[in-house]
């Protein structure tokens, strides 16, 4: 007896599998092109009574880096942070400097903790990002009061509270830099 | 040891893997001493890459400035479906209004007739100063804690730093690099920006100093009794030449030891349109930049400005 065929199992979640191959293009370009759109993308909105916007492009790098390990090298710090600086008001160089530290804590954090869940990749995120806001904050080359401090705090919440957020998308993103669509002979 | 940037994420034995790793981790390290490098030369120097920042601000100006349209647009559907809701209570709100508005009217006419013979008496004329270039705020750093706004005009229509920027309600801030089609404005609110003020009405001067967080510090220069309450207007004062004098700058909500919390009048975040202004007094910018040990103008006036001053 003939069973029926099973064509379910020939289709992936994207796309047609037998015969596809990822596009090689696609497979740096999404990540990449993600970032340094997120860290433009942070200085568009007016919303100018105080520092309220997370870090958009940053959040979208450690999210990136934690779900896609590999995706990124360790050394991208230096371009997504030299693109940051053109357009988030931070003095030039800040970061370059705490992307790459960022990299680096993280490749360390990888080491140590090979295996993480989402709460904790979160918890991770979260930590870093505190100290991301503060670190420029502290160089940003304003007067260091505590109204600046205190203003600083709405920023910390919003961007712990949006990495899940930036996550899912970074998730279905991947899907988009997995899909299977250049032909194999 | 875990490798990242390469498909293989542990080395083992494969001389090209772990040469690929240390390469990474040479890279990361140079990374962040050119970051504490760049940093430091920003921090001292900031209008070091004010070049560069400016290339990529004029390159991305059409998205910035399509944004900015697509934003008021937004604002003002929002602003339609809002009233639509809330049309009843506004309706018995507006004629309520209109009454007073009424009787304000009447009084500005007074006002305006008793100004108009005052300032005959005076001899004075009302000078409008035509702006320098008429732009949209297109963005600014809405996630670091300076505040800058970028603007939607640069050296190509005639903007120069230092120009004060202003939007029908109050001043914004002043302009601190122009590039060719975009220039960055220093915003009021930023904890580096100090305004000579006094207060409208009378002549209690103070400066208003940025606070970072949206909120203006007025610190007076007499110190002694507090003479400010809350709801207090401040105007440039036109001290330093660089601002027109008698413009709207904040409204007190708070006292303090040495002065006030102010609320500023023009909130960027409002606004859409802004003018940039000319210089109010170069003149005195000039002079101020002068070292005391210079004559100041005699180049211009005495050579015509074409001799270059005398090496010593």
């Amino acid at each position: 007896m003939i069973d029926r065929r099973a064509y379910k199992t020939r289709r992936g979640k994207s796309g047609r599998q037998i015969n596809r191959d990822q596009s090689p293009f696609l497979l740096v370009f999404v990540p990449w092109a993600t970032i340094l759109l997120a860290s433009y993308l942070q200085s568009i909105p007016i919303a100018t009574a105080g520092p309220l916007l997370p870090p958009l492009g940053f959040l979208f790098l450690l999210a990136w880096r934690l779900l896609r390990p590999g995706v990124l090298p360790i050394w991208s710090g230096i371009i997504f942070g030299m693109w940051d600086d053109l357009f988030s008001g931070q003095p030039f160089g800040s970061a370059i400097l705490l992307f790459s530290a960022t990299m680096l804590v993280i490749e360390i954090i990888d080491i140590r903790f090979p295996w993480r869940g989402f709460a904790q990749d979160w918890a991770i995120a979260a930590g870093i990002a505190v100290v991301y806001i503060i670190a420029t904050t502290l160089v940003s080359g304003s007067r260091l009061t505590l109204p600046l401090f205190a203003s600083v705090v709405p920023q910390l919440l919003l961007s712990i509270v949006a990495y899940p957020f930036i996550a899912f998308i970074v998730s279905r993103l991947d899907r988009l830099r997995n899909m299977r669509l250049r032909t194999i002979a | 040891m875990a490798l990242s940037g390469s498909k293989q994420r542990i080395s083992g034995h494969s001389k090209k893997a772990q040469y690929g790793a240390f390469t990474g981790y040479v890279l990361v390290v140079l990374a962040i001493l050119l970051g504490i490098a760049l940093l430091t030369v920003s921090l001292v120097q900031p209008t070091t890459f004010s070049g560069l920042r400016g290339l990529f601000s004029d390159a991305t100006q059409p998205v910035s400035r399509a944004n900015a349209a697509g934003r008021s647009g937004g604002r003002n559907f929002i602003d339609s479906v809002q009233g639509f809701l809330e049309a009843g209570q506004q309706n018995a709100d507006l004629k309520k209004e209109v009454e007073i508005a009424r009787i304000r009217l009447a009084e500005a006419k007074a006002v305006e007739e008793e100004n108009r013979r005052l300032k005959a008496l005076l001899g004075l004329q009302t000078t409008d100063v035509k702006p320098v270039a008429v732009a949209r705020l297109v963005g600014s750093s809405s996630s670091s804690t300076r505040r800058f706004a970028y603007l939607g005009a640069g050296r190509s229509s005639g903007v120069k730093p230092g120009m004060p920027v202003r939007s029908e309600r109050g001043i914004v801030g002043r302009v601190l690099e122009a590039s060719r089609s975009s220039s960055r404005v220093l915003l009021i609110t930023d904890s580096e920006s100090v305004l000579p003020v006094r207060r409208a009405g009378d002549n209690t001067v103070a400066f208003a100093e940025g606070r970072g967080d949206g909120l203006i510090n007025i610190r007076l220069i007499n110190l002694g009794i507090n003479p400010l309450k809350r709801g207090d207007v401040f105007v440039t004062s036109g001290a330093g030449g660089l601002y027109r004098p008698g413009i709207a700058v904040a409204i007190v909500t708070r006292l303090t030891d040495d002065g006030a919390v102010a609320r500023i009048i023009s909130n960027p975040a409002a606004t859409d349109f802004v003018a940039v202004e000319p210089l109010w007094q170069p003149d005195a910018r000039r002079g101020a930049a002068t070292p005391i040990e210079e004559a100041l103008g005699t180049n211009d006036t005495v050579d015509g400005g074409a001799q270059e001053p005398e090496a010593q």
